[in-house]
């Protein structure tokens, strides 16, 4: 059956792909919209189709696909009864839906946005329940949550629907977190993700101690997607959306997720006392309550949408009993409750889209003016109620049983009793739904004249009530499938069981009866009992909801204002201060071993580079107001930190210091053209007094570090005897620094230029955006005139940086070479030739300089970036993983033998994205001292070399004007 | 003998970094202070080769080549700054 597995993947990714067209084929009109969002569900019916009959048969279809191996997380799909039922739940009940919508949506509102999202949740969907991974799982459960955000906030001009849209996504995605952690536990108990490995494993889940957090962390998360009491509230403010969508997530799909996992788990996790206590009695509490509510809502998406909850808290509640048989009922009332629900919210759509209100209190009569309607809504009403011959009779009949015999705390009465009220109030508002809709008088005062809609709306409804009925008359034919998913539930043997209509005189039949005289009593004076309700006081969940988010919201803006409220040395303090009370904590744990090594000598050269920066940096505090002083200061200490790396044998790192101290002064300077040329006093003594304590601790803190850490031992071995033997063998260079950036830690490097690239990027936005601003404004205003002593371009600047053109190139290019096997590399190399292009821009002008500069510096960044990106991508094509480095020796006659390796083209990458981005930011803080207006120079210079007796003889006539004056 | 004159010829620049570092820290104008720091470029690249023929190396030389090559035009931005304002214009 290997063959017929590979199509599992491709019907969880048939909705994905789907989701990219619709938002385009709009442009062809609705219809042809609608048609490409119903394709791809189509497709993955038709390859859901090919595999049901193995299942069926039993068997189980499985397909893998290693993607993480070493995090334990892997493409794995697995097709058994439950997932087949799952599946086909979601893309039928999402045809018929995406047929409903083209219908129900109005020109209005955006139809490809619509599809999109919907295509986006039915593949998250069916990716949680093909999913053999819980991994992966996990991730197509927060796509459910994300899409589903999306689509109940569609008509984003309502603030209900964005506000339902919120409250839905933070339960969910809170309930999502709990899930993650309760499946990480889980996963590490049996030390497998993969599900059916861990379905394999349900003594030493409850044998273990963290069966009941893992337990309770997974439910956390179920009870809130499938809105169980406490976190039942999401759901009725999600009625906002769209009633397609309220049909299709909130009757079929998404709430069904929570129940989904439970099922799944069921075979490890249930047949515990904690399973039962904590499963059945919520589903139990959630079952009356939101069936009692629901009878007092006027709104009849309300009133659905509470007795969603309570059918939800049934079904939960039969998973709760953990018995096979409660296993077999609950399916069962899945595929009913599936079938009858999302047909009436499909009616309740229709009553709103044709009479325009879906207030109870404004309607009734609707019998005679939308009989079909009405023919489908009782019919599904019916079932709902539980009444024979329609399906949802047979499975509540079921749960009755189930119930009739289970015992709570010892008292065998209590769960038989409160199944019956449920079941009760389930027959009223059900009945309530028929009576006080389509029955009674026609009224006068409806918005708007209803009448029946065209076929394409009612075939959806009217299709799923043909169901209702088929399976209600002849519950046979729905045998094979509740068989085949039960037992995928139960994870062994069923039971003996039949679906049938006629059990006989059981205690079922009795409640049954019960409940639904009691319904109708209950209705016939429901105008009594409604008033009565709606004085009552209750928590409203929507207002503790909102007051809860309000505080969590104050309390973050306060701990943000407190910690950074924008003022860099009182968050440099806090910072500080933490870093060093975690390194004092660290430090007192004693980890940190005795000094086993002897300081060096100290010579006498070094000696005096130490009191350079030591005087340096004292310098620095003293002046520190003067800011062209400061910087000048910065220059002696960048120097003398190249020297350091010399002397303590890191040529590269010194090469590197070299240049960028040089690229750095010159952005500084840059900078500070637009800043203040001393600094203010802006704190009070005490306040420095403090921020100098501070200050004072991080560095002797970080200095007593630096030399315990000189002095003593790693914890760990070090790594870079590895990286001295291999570099040569593994990597073919003998610079160690070069090999490891570019073939060990190549993906860092990797990463780290295009951070680079994206920071260049960001100062050329900003500046253009500060251009575009106030502060263009003020630096167009001409306040930034300082004094313009001596030439523009002078000549000797000019002829000099031209000459140390080719040779800083030349310059590069050796430096670019040697890297592999010398101290030098792209990085370096990409700094020098920089620094060279710079030099032509301080000598002839900003304008002059790019004119001559023919490809942008965002291209030469991402020609680096793609360079690197390509190479890594070549051992793909031998066969390697990304980035997997190859090297060879070729010798081509009059040369020498030299190498060649991958490594160099990825350098190339670097050296390119080095330039780019350097020169990017260089050009943008340049760039902003332009102004309108301003003249341009056309030649390199101030002075024509080549026209000097026109210059002589202009400033002959200067002198001669100024003697006559 | 050479180590005799590496010794000397360390020794003067050592103390002629110091003098440098007093000229940066005490001077008439801005203009000594860059020029200082221009010595001290200088001086670190003899430093360096001096280090170099201590060590028999010459792996040394291509951070001397560099300071000497782009160590002026950090003291070019200097002046432009001082002169200008703005150093590219």
């Amino acid at each position: 059956m290997e063959s017929i597995g590979t199509f599992l993947p491709l019907i969880a990714m048939m909705p994905f792909v789907g989701a990219l067209f619709p938002g385009l084929m709009i442009q062809a009109g609705r219809n042809v919209c609608a048609m490409t969002a119903a394709v791809p569900t189509i497709l993955a019916i038709i390859m859901l189709t090919i595999c049901a009959p193995a299942v069926l048969d039993g068997e189980v279809l499985q397909f893998s696909l290693p993607w993480l191996p070493s995090l334990g997380l892997n493409v794995n799909f697995f097709l058994d009864g439950l997932g087949l039922l799952f599946a086909g739940l979601i893309l039928g009940i999402g045809i018929l839906i995406i047929l409903y919508a083209r219908f129900y949506l109005s020109r209005q509102d955006p139809m490809g946005q619509f599809y999109t999202y919907l295509l986006l949740f039915q593949g998250a969907m069916v990716g949680i329940v093909l999913s053999d991974n819980i991994l992966l799982l996990l991730i197509f459960w927060e796509l459910t949550s994300l899409s589903s955000f999306l689509l109940i906030g569609y008509w984003k001009h309502l603030p209900e629907g964005r506000q339902g849209a919120r409250m839905a996504l933070t339960v969910t995605g809170m309930g999502g977190l709990a899930m993650i952690a309760g499946m990480l536990i889980l996963g590490n108990i049996v030390g497998s993700y993969d599900l059916t490995v861990i379905l394999e494993n349900k003594d030493a889940i409850q044998a273990s101690p963290l069966y009941l957090p893992a337990l309770l962390l997974i439910l956390v998360g179920c009870f809130a997607k499938s809105a169980q009491f406490p976190f039942h509230f999401w759901l009725p403010h999600a009625m906002a959306a769209p009633t397609p969508v309220s049909a299709y997530l909130h009757s079929a799909t998404m709430v069904k997720a929570g129940l989904f996992l439970m099922a799944r788990m069921w075979p490890v996790l249930a047949g515990t006392p904690e399973w039962f206590y904590i499963v059945a009695t919520t589903g139990l509490i959630t079952m009356v309550l939101g069936a009692v509510i629901a009878l007092f809502k006027d709104d009849l998406k309300a009133l659905l949408a509470f007795s969603t909850v309570s059918h939800l808290g049934l079904i939960t509640m039969l998973l709760g009993f953990g018995t096979p048989l409660a296993a077999v009922a609950a399916v069962f009332h899945i595929i009913n409750h599936a079938t009858f629900k999302a047909a009436l919210f499909m009616t309740a759509g229709i009553v709103d889209h044709e009479a325009h209100t879906r207030d109870i209190k404004r309607l009734g009569g609707l019998r005679h003016l939308m009989p079909i309607t009405f023919l489908i809504a009782m019919l599904a009403a019916l079932s709902m109620a539980g009444i024979p011959l329609l399906n949802g009779f047979l499975s509540k009949e079921m749960m009755l049983e189930e119930a009739a015999h289970t015992v709570w705390a010892g008292s065998p009465w209590l769960v038989p009793a409160l199944a019956t009220l449920g079941a009760l109030f389930s027959v009223a508002y059900s009945f309530r739904y028929i009576v006080h809709v389509f029955l009674g008088d026609v009224r006068q005062d409806y918005p708007s004249k209803p009448h029946d809609p065209d076929f394409g709306m009612w075939a959806a409804p009217g299709f799923l009530v043909l169901l209702v009925v088929l399976i209600g008359v002849l519950p046979a034919v729905a045998e094979p499938l509740v068989r085949t998913t039960a037992g995928a539930v139960v994870g062994g043997e069923l039971p003996y069981f039949s679906l049938k209509i006629w059990h006989g005189l059981t205690p079922a039949l009795f409640m049954s009866a019960i409940a639904v005289a009691g319904g109708a009593l209950v209705l016939s004076i429901h105008s009594v009992l409604a008033p009565r309700w709606d004085a009552a006081p209750r928590p409203e969940a929507k207002q503790i909801f909102d007051a809860i988010a309000r505080t969590a919201t104050v309390f973050s803006r306060w701990l943000t204002d407190m910690l950074h409220n924008g003022s860099l040395s009182r968050f440099a303090a806090i910072f500080a201060v933490a870093v060093i009370a975690a390194g004092l904590f660290a430090w007192t744990g004693g980890e940190a071993g005795p000094p086993v090594r002897e300081p060096l000598e100290i010579a006498a050269v070094p000696a005096i580079a130490w009191a350079l920066l030591v005087l340096c940096s004292l310098g620095m505090l003293v002046f520190h107001r003067n800011r062209l002083l400061v910087l000048i200061l910065m220059g002696v200490v960048g120097l003398i930190v190249s020297l350091a790396f010399i002397y303590f044998s890191a040529p590269d790192l010194a090469l590197t210091q070299i240049s960028v101290e040089v690229v750095t002064i010159i952005l500084l300077l840059l900078a500070l053209n637009f800043l203040p040329k001393v600094s203010p006093k802006e704190s009070s003594p005490g306040r420095r007094l403090r921020d100098g304590v501070v200050a004072g601790a991080g560095g002797l803190a970080v200095a007593g570090l630096t030399y315990a850490i000189l002095l003593g031992d790693f914890a760990q071995e070090s790594i870079s005897a590895f990286h001295l033997e291999n570099s040569y063998s593994g990597g073919g260079g003998t610079n160690v620094v070069n090999v490891i950036l570019v073939d060990f830690r190549g993906y860092d490097t990797f990463g780290e230029i295009i951070v680079l690239g994206i920071a260049a990027l960001v100062i050329y936005a900003l500046s253009q955006s500060v251009l575009g601003g106030a502060g263009g404004r003020w630096l167009a205003s001409g306040e930034l005139d300082s004094k313009k002593a001596g030439d523009r371009h002078p000549l000797m600047m000019v002829i000099a940086s031209r000459v140390m053109m080719p040779i800083a190139l030349m310059a590069g290019v050796y430096i670019f070479l040697r890297g592999h096997n010398e101290p030098g590399g792209g990085f370096i190399a990409g700094l020098v030739v920089a620094i060279a292009l710079v030099m032509q821009y301080m000598a002839s002008g900003f304008a002059w300089a790019v004119a001559r500069q023919r490809v942008p510096y965002h291209t030469t960044i991402a020609l680096g970036v793609m360079a690197a990106c390509f190479t890594g991508v070549g051992a793909w094509f031998a066969g390697r993983p990304f980035l997997t480095s190859d090297f060879g020796y070729v010798t081509i006659p009059p040369l020498e033998k030299f190498e060649l390796a991958t490594a160099m083209a990825f350098d190339i990458g670097v050296f390119l994205c080095v330039i780019g981005a350097v020169m990017l930011a260089l050009d943008s803080l340049s760039s902003m001292a332009r102004r309108a207006g301003e003249t341009v120079n056309q030649l390199p210079m101030d002075i024509d070399p080549a026209r000097r007796s026109v210059a002589n003889a202009t400033d002959k006539m200067a002198v001669a004007a100024g003697k006559e004056a | 003998m050479i180590h005799y004159a590496l010794i000397f010829a360390f020794a003067c620049f050592g103390l002629a970094l110091l003098m440098n570092l007093y000229r940066i820290i005490e001077a008439p104008g801005v203009g000594d202070r860059i020029l200082a720091l221009d010595t001290m470029v200088v001086n670190s690249i003899a430093l360096l080769g001096l280090y170099g023929i201590l060590r028999g190396t010459t792996v040394y030389f291509e951070a001397s080549m560099l300071l000497a090559m782009t160590g002026f035009i950090s003291t070019v931005a200097y002046t432009r700054f001082l002169l200008r304002g703005d150093i590219i214009e």
